[in-house]
C-alpha cells in the first residue's frame, strides 16, 4: 500500500448466519483501488457483489481480513466510528436515489454536513450550492424531488455525495433506474467529476456497457476477485 | 446535529401527515386537558367549601351526639344546651342554640316544595349570624308557648311566594299544619352547603311536637356554642366538654357525645376535596397515559415506514444518537404541542362547568394553579420522551444495510 492507495482490502470475509446455515458472502478477497481511479465492479447475483460493497462503502464491517480506507483501519470501528467515516470519506449514489422527499434539492445536499463537525450554517449552504452548481442544477436550488426528472434527482444525489470531498464516490447501479439518455448523461457527469477533480469512483453495476466506460473491472465471483483473463 | 436543525426537521415531518399528527396530539390534548380540568374544578370546588365554612363563624362550635366511643350513648338534650349557658363555668361561651329538624313539606296555595325545616332556639339566629330582611325573629316566647310561627329562607319565599318581601303575616303549611310567617331572612347568596337560604326556622319546642314528633322527649340534634372569640375557641371547647361529661356521665376520651369546632370542619372537607381531587386527577391521568400510548404506537409505524430514509440517514454518517435524537424531538414535539392545547382547553372546560355551577347556584371558581400548569406540562413532555423512547431506539439500532435493502 502506498499514499496513491484509496481502497486496501485484504483477505477480506463475510459469513452471514441466516438461522442455522452459515453463508459465505466473501472468502478471502483483495482488492487494491488507486486515488482518482475509475472502477467498475461486476458479478452476478449472489457472488458477493453487494456484500463488497457494503465493506467498501463502510456500511458493514468484515468477519475477518482488513481493510484500509484512505489509510485508515476500518475492520474494527464500532458503529460511530463507522458512521464517522462514512460521512468524511464515502460519497453514496444509489440506484434508486435515495433523496429525502419532503425537502428541496439544497436541504438534501446538505444532509451529509449535517452530521459531520464543524460547519457553520452559512459556509454548509455554500458548500452545497458549490456541488449543485457543479452537477449543472445551481436553478434548481429549492426544488423538491417531485418536481424534478429522474436525471435531475439523481444530479441531486451525485451533488449530495460530493459535498463532503469524499475520498471514494461508490455508485451503485446509478443509472439502473433511468432511461437510456439520461443513464448517458449521468454517467457523463460522473466521468467528467473524476476528470476535472480526480474523484475516485467505484461503480457497481452488472450492465457491461457501463463497466466499458470505467478503467478497471474488478469481476467478483463466489466472494473473492476472480482471476483476470 | 444542532438542535433548531432537528426541531425544523421535526415539524416538518409532523406536518407532513398533519391527519395523523393531529389524532395523535388529540389523545394527549385530551389527557391533559382532563387533568387541568379535574384539578382546576377539585381546587375550586375545595375553595367553595371551606370558604362557607369559613362564612359560618370562626367562633362557632358544632355539638352532636357521639355513638363511636360508647355502648349507651344519653342523646344531648335541650337542658343540655341550657346547661352550657353558664358565665361561671364556661365564661368563653358566649351564646348557646340548638336544633332539630330534617326535610319537610312546606306549601302554600298550591306551590310546595321539601325544605329543611330547623326547629331552633332564639339564639340560634345569632350564633349563626343570620340577618332578619324583614320581621322578627323566634323568641323565648314563642318557644315557650309552642308557637306556630316561621322564619323563611329567602329561596323558600322565593319558591312559594314569588317574591322575598311582604309576606309577613301570611300562612304556610308545613307537613300540613298551618304556621304564621313571622320573617324573612336576607339571602346568603350562592351557597348550597347547609345554606340558610333553602331553610325555614321555627322555634324548637313547636318542631319537636308538631314536625318531627319522634323527638318529642326533649332531644336535639346540635348544640351551638359560640366562643368568645377565636383565640378562646380552644377554652371555650375544654369548658363545653366539661360540663357535659358531668352530666352524662363520660370518662375523658370515652365522650358520647363530639365537639366540631369549624376548623375541624375545614380540616376534614378539605382532606375530603383534596382526596377527591387527587382521585380525579388520577382517573384523567389514565387517559394521558392512554394519549401517551397512542404516541409510542403512531412513532412505531412512522420508524417502520422511514426504515429507507433512516438508513439513508446513516449511510450519510447520522450516529446512532442523531437518529434517536430525530425521533425523540418529533415524539415529545407532538405531546409538548398537545400539551400546550390541553392546558388552554382544559382551561377552557373548568370556565364553562364553573359558569354552569354558578348558574345553578353552586359557586365555583376553577382554580388552575401555576403547579397544575406546570404539571401537565413536565408530565406530557415526559410521556413524550418515554413513549417515543422504545420506537426511537428502535430506529437508532437499525443496521445501515438492512435499512437501505428495505422498500
Amino acid at each position: 500500500m502506498n499514499n496513491t492507495t484509496v481502497v486496501a482490502a485484504k483477505n477480506l470475509t463475510k459469513v452471514y448466519k441466516m438461522g442455522e446455515m452459515e453463508v459465505h458472502a466473501l472468502r478471502g478477497l483483495n482488492a487494491e483501488i488507486q486515488r482518482g481511479e475509475v472502477v467498475s465492479i461486476m458479478g452476478p447475483s449472489g457472488s458477493g457483489k453487494s456484500t463488497l460493497m457494503n465493506m467498501l462503502g463502510c456500511l458493514d464491517r468484515p468477519t475477518s481480513g482488513e481493510y484500509y480506507l484512505d489509510g485508515e483501519s476500518v475492520a474494527d470501528m464500532d458503529d460511530d466510528q463507522l458512521a464517522d467515516i462514512r460521512n468524511r470519506k464515502v460519497g453514496f449514489v444509489f440506484q434508486g436515489f435515495n433523496l429525502l422527499p419532503r425537502s428541496t434539492a439544497i436541504t438534501n445536499v446538505e444532509l451529509p454536513l449535517r452530521y459531520g463537525n464543524a460547519n457553520n450554517g452559512r459556509s454548509r449552504r455554500e458548500a452545497a450550492i458549490e456541488a449543485l452548481n457543479s452537477v449543472g442544477l445551481g436553478d434548481r436550488l429549492d426544488h423538491r424531488p417531485n418536481e424534478l426528472s429522474g436525471g435531475q434527482q439523481q444530479r441531486v444525489a451525485i451533488a449530495r455525495a460530493l459535498v463532503n470531498n469524499p475520498s471514494i464516490i461508490m455508485a451503485d447501479e446509478p443509472t439502473g433506474n433511468l432511461d437510456s439518455k439520461s443513464g448517458e448523461e449521468i454517467m457523463d457527469l460522473l466521468l467528467n467529476l473524476n476528470k476535472e477533480r480526480g474523484t475516485t469512483l467505484i461503480i457497481v453495476t452488472h450492465d457491461p456497457e457501463i463497466a466499458e466506460l470505467t478503467q478497471r473491472v474488478i469481476n467478483i465471483r463466489d466472494g473473492v476477485v476472480e482471476a483476470k483473463l | 446535529m444542532k438542535f433548531t436543525q432537528s426541531f425544523i426537521e421535526a415539524l416538518e415531518s409532523l406536518m407532513a401527515n398533519k391527519m395523523r399528527s393531529s389524532l395523535t396530539m388529540l389523545g394527549i390534548i385530551i389527557g391533559v386537558a382532563a387533568v387541568i380540568a379535574m384539578l382546576a374544578l377539585g381546587t375550586g370546588a375545595q375553595d367553595s367549601i371551606i370558604g362557607e365554612i369559613e362564612g359560618i363563624g370562626t367562633n362557632l362550635l358544632f355539638i352532636r351526639t357521639d355513638t363511636e366511643n360508647v355502648l349507651n350513648p344519653k342523646p344531648l338534650m335541650l337542658t343540655d344546651a341550657e346547661s352550657l349557658d353558664d358565665p361561671l363555668n364556661a365564661p368563653d361561651v358566649k351564646a348557646v342554640a340548638a336544633s332539630v329538624g330534617g326535610a319537610a313539606e312546606v306549601s302554600f296555595s298550591g306551590e310546595s316544595s321539601v325544605v329543611t325545616v330547623l326547629g331552633v332556639t332564639p339564639d340560634y339566629s345569632t350564633v349563626q349570624n343570620m340577618v332578619i330582611a324583614e320581621g322578627e325573629v323566634i323568641t323565648d316566647i314563642h318557644l315557650a308557648g309552642q308557637a306556630s310561627v316561621a322564619i323563611l329562607g329567602a329561596n323558600v319565599a322565593e319558591d312559594l311566594f314569588g317574591r322575598t318581601h311582604g309576606v309577613i303575616g301570611e300562612s304556610v303549611r308545613i307537613s300540613g299544619q298551618p304556621f304564621r310567617v313571622i320573617g324573612v331572612l336576607v339571602s346568603e347568596g350562592g351557597t348550597d352547603f347547609g345554606s340558610a337560604d333553602d331553610q325555614v326556622l321555627v322555634p324548637l319546642t313547636t318542631a319537636q311536637v308538631r314536625i318531627h314528633p319522634q323527638d318529642t322527649r326533649g332531644e336535639v340534634d346540635t348544640i351551638y356554642v359560640s366562643a368568645a372569640s377565636s383565640e378562646t375557641v380552644q377554652d371555650a371547647i375544654t369548658q363545653v366538654s366539661s360540663i357535659l361529661r358531668d352530666r352524662h356521665n363520660n370518662e375523658i376520651g370515652a365522650e358520647d357525645f363530639s365537639i366540631m369546632s369549624q376548623q375541624s370542619m375545614v380540616d376534614m372537607m378539605s382532606s375530603i376535596t383534596g382526596i377527591l381531587t387527587i382521585f380525579l386527577g388520577g382517573v384523567a391521568g389514565i387517559s394521558l397515559l392512554v394519549g401517551g400510548i397512542g404516541i409510542m404506537n403512531i412513532m412505531l409505524v412512522s420508524v417502520v415506514e422511514r426504515t429507507r430514509e433512516i438508513g439513508l440517514r446513516k449511510a450519510m454518517g447520522a450516529r446512532r444518537m442523531d437518529i434517536l435524537s430525530q425521533f425523540l424531538v418529533e415524539s415529545s414535539l407532538l405531546s409538548v404541542i398537545g400539551g400546550g392545547l390541553g392546558i388552554v382547553f382544559g382551561w377552557v372546560i373548568s370556565a364553562v362547568v364553573g359558569q354552569i355551577a354558578t348558574a345553578s347556584d353552586f359557586a365555583l371558581n376553577p382554580v388552575i394553579g401555576l403547579d397544575a400548569v406546570l404539571m401537565a406540562t413536565l408530565f406530557s413532555g415526559a410521556v413524550g420522551i418515554f413513549f417515543g423512547l422504545y420506537p426511537a431506539n428502535r430506529a437508532a439500532s437499525l443496521e445501515p444495510v438492512e435499512a437501505l435493502r428495505t422498500d
